[in-house]
């Protein structure tokens, strides 16, 4: 399968939610999604289409919080980013660990260093501080002027 | 069930590259539960990352593994080589391969050290770290240290592999590979081995996928995934070699793949010696002036598997953010799946089966009474009873001969 079927499989199942499509080449390519379609999305990497989850790198700039979600195809070259974009004031999202255990950790660390609300979260506990590091201080966060 | 007796593991010792806390429930003899803390000694790479210049980066995410020291500076280069754009030479990826399949070496013979002095081989661990010497010294020749070798910078290697050290390399390469014959046919034939990880600290193929396990952690449950060959980089795809693979999924089974991979390793090395003839003297890197806005992920086969490296740049001389996932991330939650329901004198080596960069796993502290605070097991005690168990299998297995 190479990097254009996949792309016009995935728009098909998610026109309506799709902001943004890059692909940079055929091993890498970035979709913006709305937020509210990350669960259905990540249904459809899992189970239908066989994609692996890397792991998720959260940032902050000035349009928000944002995730990459960053999805291995091993039978291809591809890895697949779906990106989305937060709100600013109250950054939250649907959990993937119910679906698979291997967002758990990572969701946990992103929930730690940028207070971003992982929604359904099993056990949003801290993960990387074990407690030592302030309440409500994100160290991730950055001050725009 | 009475009340579950919690046996720790970890969390300090001043070498660990990560400490960790593994916390073992167990009733009696076999473990229940387990779970895991970090966050002892984090070290904030990836925000330090954000202040340093992308040659800087190099020298800091080769700090982040003292084993696997080359892993994250290839998935670095990589990334920011992709938001570059630009193709490296030949030599360059040579280069970078016979490193990467170097520390490959040294890497699994670590393990295999550990490993036979977990299960009660000290022969095994010694005579194994006296194999790993000689590749030490290749590191030492080429590029002038035993470990954190400095190597990679952005579009290319910081020194040449001359010609002359070919012959050098080769001959290393052959005097391991019967040293490697020796290790692997005494491994493969000995009973008491086959009885200690045979069907012991089992991963299904099911649980991989679940936990996303990466490396020979994920070869040897039957998950043929390898990013030198998913998604080929340096000189994997201009060489012929074969990605190696066991159904089994127990700690028997990533014995196998890392000794059969060492195999492999010696042949990229060899094929590589050859295209370096093949190549230009000190064609080693390329001009990179100035590193775009945009985003880059760079992915290398470290010996423990997956490296991952996300960079995203904003065109100045250093990255708005580094994200880094390093292997044992991913592998080290599979515990939950592959120590409960062993026994504590299996868990030492099912822990130690995905081989959570090693000094992990020696970090073990004391088990304390709370009540009478008298001392129950401390890290010695629980490789004892690993070697004990060992022993008294040696000692039916001779006399039912």
């Amino acid at each position: 399968m190479n990097t254009d079927l996949v792309i016009k499989n995935f728009k098909e199942h998610f026109d309506s939610d799709i902001i943004e499509v890059v692909k940079k080449s055929e091993k890498r390519a970035t979709v913006t999604i709305k937020p509210d379609a990350i669960l259905k999305a990540a249904e459809y990497l899992y189970k239908e289409a066989g994609f692996r989850f890397i792991i998720a790198s959260a940032l902050h700039t000035k349009r928000g919080f944002e995730i990459h979600y960053h999805y291995s195809l091993d039978t291809t070259e591809l890895i697949l980013n779906i990106h989305v974009i937060l709100d600013k004031k109250n950054p939250q999202i649907e959990s993937l660990s119910n679906m698979f255990n291997a967002s758990n950790w990572i969701e946990r660390e992103i929930h730690e260093i940028l207070g971003i609300n992982f929604i359904n979260h099993p056990n949003q506990e801290k993960l990387i501080s074990e407690g030592n590091w302030a309440e409500g201080v994100y160290p991730y966060r950055k001050e725009f002027k | 069930m009475s009340k579950p007796t919690l046996i720790p593991i970890g969390p300090y010792h001043p070498l660990q590259e990560e400490p960790e806390l593994f916390k073992l429930y167990c009733d009696g003899e076999i473990v229940k539960d387990i779970k895991w803390e970090t966050g002892y000694n984090h070290r904030g790479i990836e925000k330090l990352s954000e202040s340093k210049t992308y040659e800087q980066v190099f020298f800091l995410v080769e700090r982040i593994c003292g084993i696997c020291s080359t892993s994250h500076p290839f998935a670095f280069a990589n990334a920011v080589e992709e938001i570059v754009g630009k193709e490296i030479t030949d030599r360059t990826k040579y280069i970078r391969s016979i490193i990467g399949e170097l520390e490959r070496i040294h890497s699994h013979l670590l393990w295999a050290g550990l490993a036979g002095h977990f299960l009660g081989y000290n022969t095994v661990f010694m005579w194994v770290w006296k194999y790993r010497e000689p590749i030490l010294d290749l590191f030492e020749m080429i590029t002038g240290n035993r470990n954190s070798y400095a190597m990679f910078k952005v579009g290319g290697v910081r020194r040449d592999i001359e010609n002359e050290k070919i012959p050098a390399i080769r001959k290393a390469m052959d005097e391991f590979r019967k040293k490697n014959d020796l290790l692997t046919g005494a491994v493969m034939d000995d009973p008491v081995i086959h009885a200690r990880t045979k069907g012991v600290g089992v991963l299904t193929k099911q649980d991989i996928i679940d936990y996303a396990a990466v490396g020979p952690t994920a070869r040897a449950s039957g998950v043929a995934i390898d990013v030198r060959k998913d998604d080929p980089y340096a000189a994997y795809p201009l060489v012929d070699w074969k990605v190696i693979t066991a159904e089994e999924g127990d700690v028997f089974a990533k014995v196998e793949v890392r000794l059969l991979e060492m195999y492999e390793s010696i042949s990229i090395i060899n094929q590589c010696l050859d295209g370096l003839l093949k190549t230009k003297e000190g064609d080693i890197s390329i001009v990179v002036k100035e590193i775009p806005e945009g985003i880059g992920t760079g992915r290398a086969e470290a010996p423990r598997g997956e490296v991952f490296h996300f960079v995203v740049s904003d065109g100045s001389n250093s990255p708005v953010r580094h994200k880094i996932r390093a292997p044992s991330y991913v592998n080290i939650a599979t515990f939950k799946k592959s120590c409960v329901g062993q026994t504590i004198s299996d868990a030492t080596i099912s822990l130690a089966a995905v081989d959570p960069c090693y000094c992990c796993t020696e970090r073990m502290a004391v088990a304390y009474d709370h009540k009478s605070g008298k001392r129950i097991l401390n890290a010695n005690d629980l490789i004892r009873l690993s070697s004990d168990k060992t022993s008294e299998l040696k000692k039916n297995i001779i006399r039912q001969k």
